[in-house]
């Protein structure tokens, strides 16, 4: 490869990153984040005023659609009715949705508007950055924690450490593998995710590379085959979010 | 990959939204929904209701077309009678009146015969009685042969 290419796919590579260490913030990821979020809450908030109780149209219809594929998801794996739920993974299908759409922007787009304003690296993809996709990981797992800890308490929640999947008296294993099994879940929910965008947004990268005059066609069938992609990824993290929440819900023993 | 600020940051940003998408997103739109399908429940159930009432209404429109129909049956009938009584009652008037009728003038016709026989009566003794004076070429004394004038006049 090219100097030129390397170059390339290095600035295109780089989040907008403001600050040092662990206070360091990725300024494009989480501005995207917010924009595509106030969106949702704006359209939300605009359609409020409107709602039709009779025949549903346009964005209120689907909205509507939305909602109630999400609510058979949550109904179908959750037993019960949850207040909690329902809203966490309609935010995380609709967010998600939007963010991995984002790669669907020409891949300059973006980092050249920002180039106006003097800023240098900007990726248009929140999802393609593992702090993004591991942050809503980490959200969910704290969320079936508490749900781990409701359905079962402090102490029952500390048992199934040592009492799954072997029985009390291996105890020391059970730890180890309840462990790894409970971190490897936030985990791969979040590389899953950052994983399908980051390799979206490299192969539209790459595409970039190519001369202009042939690049487009490689590019149409990328994009249409990403835009399966984006829509099964934000429907994946739904469902796994729905269902590690229903196992952590359940009762001890039904969860395995 | 360094835990940093941008993790949390997007953590507080998806519990955030999960608070504001409940509020003015998945809040409204279920409240709509659930409304939208109790309407529907409604007017199902009305609907229902109405059926019902529209068999109801038909059963009872049947009853009272049947008991019209019995009661248009018996009126007729009633009126047949009727009309055959009058009819009756006329043809009897009529019979005792013709036969008054007849009687009457029966009566007028025999008085004229009685009336017309005894003119005829006296004419033919006074016809005889003439024909008597002349056979005797004698006046006969009225007063002489007034017995026998009268036996003859009731003889005829």
């Amino acid at each position: 490869m090219s100097n030129h290419a390397v170059s390339f796919m290095e600035s295109h590579l780089k989040n907008l990153t403001l600050g040092h260490g662990f206070w360091s913030v990725h300024a494009d990821s989480i501005g995207i984040g917010w924009a595509l979020g106030a969106a949702i809450v704006l359209t939300g908030w605009f359609l409020g005023r409107r709602l039709e109780e009779g025949v549903p149209h346009g964005i209120q219809n689907v909205l509507e659609a939305l909602l109630e594929f999400v609510d058979d998801q949550v109904k179908g794996i959750f037993p019960a009715t949850d207040p909690l739920l329902g809203p966490l993974a309609f935010t995380a299908f609709l967010w998600i949705l939007l963010m991995n759409a984002m790669d669907l922007l020409p891949v300059d787009l973006l980092p050249d508007v920002a180039r106006l304003f003097g800023i240098h690296h900007f990726r248009s993809t929140p999802t393609a950055d593992p702090y993004t996709t591991l942050g809503l990981a980490l959200s969910v797992f704290v969320v079936t924690i508490y749900y781990h800890i409701r359905s079962k308490g402090v102490f029952g929640y500390l048992k199934t450490f040592f009492v799954h999947p072997f029985g009390p008296y291996l105890f020391p294993i059970n730890f180890v593998m309840t462990v790894v099994e409970e971190i490897a879940k936030p985990l791969s929910l979040g590389l899953r995710l950052f994983g399908n965008m980051f390799a979206g947004e490299l192969v539209f990268l790459l595409i970039a590379l190519l001369p202009w005059w042939f690049a487009w066609a490689p590019g149409v069938l990328w994009a249409a085959f990403h835009l399966l992609v984006i829509t099964l990824q934000a429907f994946i993290f739904m469902i796994l979010t729905i269902m590690y929440v229903a196992m952590a819900a359940a009762e001890e023993g039904d969860a395995h | 990959m360094a835990i940093s600020l941008t993790l949390f940051v997007q953590m507080v940003t998806f519990a955030v939204l999960i608070v504001l998408v409940n509020r003015y997103l998945w809040g409204p739109l279920t409240d709509v929904m659930a409304r939208r399908r109790k309407r529907i429940a409604d007017g199902l159930a009305a609907a229902e209701e109405g059926r019902k009432a529209l068999d109801q209404a038909r059963e009872r429109e049947e009853e009272i077309l049947a008991l019209a129909r019995e009661r248009a049956a018996e009126l007729l009938d009633q009126a047949e009678r009727r009309a055959r009584e009058i009819i009756e009652e006329a043809r009897e008037r009529a019979a005792e009146e013709g036969a008054q009728i007849s009687a009457r003038l029966k009566a007028e016709a025999d008085s004229e015969i009685t009336r017309l026989r005894e003119a005829l009566r006296a004419d033919v003794a006074r016809l005889a009685l003439l024909g008597a004076e002349r056979v005797v070429e004698r006046e006969i004394d009225a007063r002489l042969h007034e017995r026998l004038l009268q036996d003859v006049a009731g003889r005829l």
